[in-house]
């Protein structure tokens, strides 16, 4: 790297490579330890929600985490603003 | 006490094979006794790059099946006496390995007296890479300096954590060490290429050693004498270093970085 790179505006692909790595890296890391049964989990938990309220798929958050030597399952779900019955 | 060494990475073609005949030369090298067995069920490879290709009798697989004994199928090299080889055998039966048969050999090995015994991954995460893993106390996880190759690696060490005899067991697990091979100094200095402290941050993992970017180590795999040997070679140097590490040796990382050049040269680039 000469003085020149020094005016360079663009992050040098390693840098780019290192941020990709590491987002991707953490994402697969934290489903590493979770269950198989996870995503079957969600989409059955989603097909009883919407046989009465009409969620968007991602408005469904599962977590299996853990807390003070506890496994916690933690389900979110986020309702429209307008709920049909 | 026998230790059980795995080199794996997931990815292909990152050094695995290369890594396994040098880091194995260099142990013998240093004294010890030492067995390196070809894992790559089918795609048999560690006899060429140690030169011993024509030497191959009975395999991995016959002492297996107990076509043979273990004496019959160790290729004792011709360089180091207290080198032993166990070739991976040709077949296209997938089921060759068994779980069972791998630990056979292994004790046998154990009652033989080998200080190491090493085993020589085939890339990927199928059956053969799981069965070189699970009896492991240690793994040399090679990897290249790439996005590919560091992303596979890290799901390696997710299944070190968690497929092998010592997760299972409870007893400490698999003791995990990054080797980086394919290192240019030269990219690395110009941001082309990540450095060892990015892989080491993205993967928190120590690194054993970093073998630098090196026509040597075509060379000897064209000749079949591990480039362990060739001791002109930063490569060597380099996995020389490497095993001094494993067996416990504190040496500070070497070929880090390029040559220095003039001023002139450096201010301007180039």
């Amino acid at each position: 790297m000469g003085l020149l790179a020094l005016f360079r505006r663009t992050p040098s692909s390693a840098s780019v490579a290192k941020e990709r790595l590491r987002i991707i890296v953490a994402q697969e890391r934290s489903a590493r330890g979770s269950p198989d049964y996870l995503p079957l989990l969600r989409r059955e938990i989603l097909q009883v929600i919407h046989k009465y309220v009409n969620v968007d798929p991602e408005a469904v958050q599962i977590n299996l985490g853990q807390d003070e030597g506890h496994e916690v399952l933690e389900l979110s779900v986020a309702l429209p603003e307008k709920t049909r019955a | 006490m026998t230790e059980i060494i795995v080199v794996t990475s997931g990815k292909g073609g990152v050094g695995k094979t290369t890594t396994s005949a040098s880091v194995a030369c260099g142990l013998a090298r240093r004294g010890k006794r030492v067995a390196v067995i070809d894992f790559d069920i089918g795609l048999r490879n560690l006899d060429l790059i140690m030169g011993c290709e024509r030497r191959v009798v009975y395999d991995f697989v016959n002492v297996i099946q107990g076509d043979c004994t273990l004496k019959q199928a160790l290729i004792k090299d011709k360089r180091l006496e207290n080198l032993h080889l166990l070739a991976a055998s040709q077949t296209r039966d997938k089921d060759a390995l068994t779980a069972d048969g791998v630990k056979r050999v292994l004790d046998e090995l154990i009652a033989e007296g080998f200080d190491y015994i090493l085993c020589d991954s085939p890339a990927g995460i199928e059956k053969g890479a799981h069965l070189a893993m699970y009896y492991a106390d240690r793994a040399v996880v090679v990897v290249n300096p790439e996005v590919s190759s560091v992303r596979d690696s890290d799901r390696i060490l997710g299944l070190l954590a968690s497929k092998t005899q010592r997760a299972e067991q409870g007893n400490g697990g698999v003791k995990e060490h990054l080797l980086l091979t394919r290192y240019n100094p030269k990219r690395v200095a110009s941001g082309e290429m990540m450095s060892v402290e990015d892989v080491k941050d993205i993967l928190g993992l120590d690194v054993i050693g970093v073998v630098p970017e090196s026509p040597d180590v075509l060379a000897a795999s064209n000749s079949g004498v591990p480039v362990i040997f060739n001791d002109e070679s930063d490569a060597s140097l380099a996995y020389d270093d490497a095993v001094g590490r494993l067996l416990g040796e504190d040496k500070p990382l070497r070929f880090l970085e390029e040559p220095k050049r003039g001023f002139f040269a450096r201010m301007f680039g180039g």
